[in-house]
């Protein structure tokens, strides 16, 4: 993997985990308005990653795939496969 | 419905293979306290629990548990990945090997395979989050007795970041039962179960 690649996974790693945290924390507080500021913080950040991760080096969800002639999905690793981290 | 993205929710890049450790590890795929039986049980119980905020922390949770399903099983394909058939003669993986080559299945680190009674769905809000809060402890015990048993770096980091996991959840259901609780008819003293006995 490349360095830019793993760069940007890993802000995408890092940012989808401070999200999915916030997230149960606002399920069982759903008033909190400084988790809400920080919900919508990371969001921002976790999309402009994604956008850039997607136009670079492939898909991560399906209703994300832009293919040349191949269907672009089954192209990269999966993320087990340890090249896929 | 779910969406799949295509990533490991904390990353797992394991170099040496251990199929000894593999088969204590697997325990949290398939065994009794593993991620594959949280996830069924939260998403199971979702739809006997009649308050919004923790009929989401049960499905974002559970989900939640599927990528930790996916982890421990990238932990164990990448602990057996290449071996050769005296690697797996050597390491004691043959009965292993034997019924599943190296593919992956849900078993227990003590040799039974997946079953639903790991986990319960019994229809009463209070009942269920109690069975909630002990899975989650009994998640960590089972991490934290595999971390005794890990000298790996590569393994020991994802391993101890699901142990962290178990501790923010068992937190989040405590929460989601004073939730229940706070709502609970001020007449039902003993707690019989909100979802039914309206």
């Amino acid at each position: 993997m490349s360095i830019e690649k793993e760069k940007l996974m890993k802000v995408i790693n890092t940012v989808s985990f401070a999200i999915n945290d916030i997230n149960l924390y606002l399920d069982t507080h759903p008033t909190d308005q400084e988790a809400l500021a920080q919900y919508e913080r990371y969001k921002t950040v976790r999309q402009q990653a994604v956008k850039e991760y997607t136009a670079n080096f492939g898909p991560l969800t399906a209703d994300n795939v832009v293919s040349t002639g191949k269907w672009a999905w089954v192209k990269t690793p999966w993320p087990w496969e340890t090249e896929g981290n | 419905m779910w969406n799949y993205e295509k990533r490991l929710q904390y990353p797992v890049n394991i170099k040496e293979t251990n199929p000894k450790l593999a088969k204590a590890i697997i325990s949290q795929f398939g065994g009794p306290d593993g991620e594959l039986s949280a996830s069924m049980r939260y998403l199971s119980q979702r739809y006997a629990m009649p308050y919004r905020e923790v009929a989401g922390i049960l499905t974002d949770i559970g989900t939640e548990e599927l990528a930790h399903m996916e982890i421990v099983s990238a932990i164990v394909h990448q602990l057996t990945r290449n071996l050769s058939v005296e690697e797996i003669k050597n390491c004691g993986f043959t009965d292993y090997y034997v019924d599943h080559t190296l593919g992956l299945y849900p078993v227990a680190a003590s040799g039974p395979a997946f079953t639903a009674t790991y986990f319960q769905s019994k229809g009463d809000p209070i009942t269920d989050l109690h069975e909630d809060m002990a899975a989650e402890q009994k998640a960590r015990t089972t991490y934290d007795n595999l971390i005794r048993l890990i000298k790996s770096p590569e393994v020991l980091d994802p391993i101890r970041f699901l142990r962290e996991r178990e501790i923010v959840h068992y937190q989040r259901f405590g929460e989601a039962l004073r939730i229940v609780q706070d709502n609970l008819n001020s007449k039902n003293f003993y707690c019989y179960n909100p979802a039914f006995d309206k």
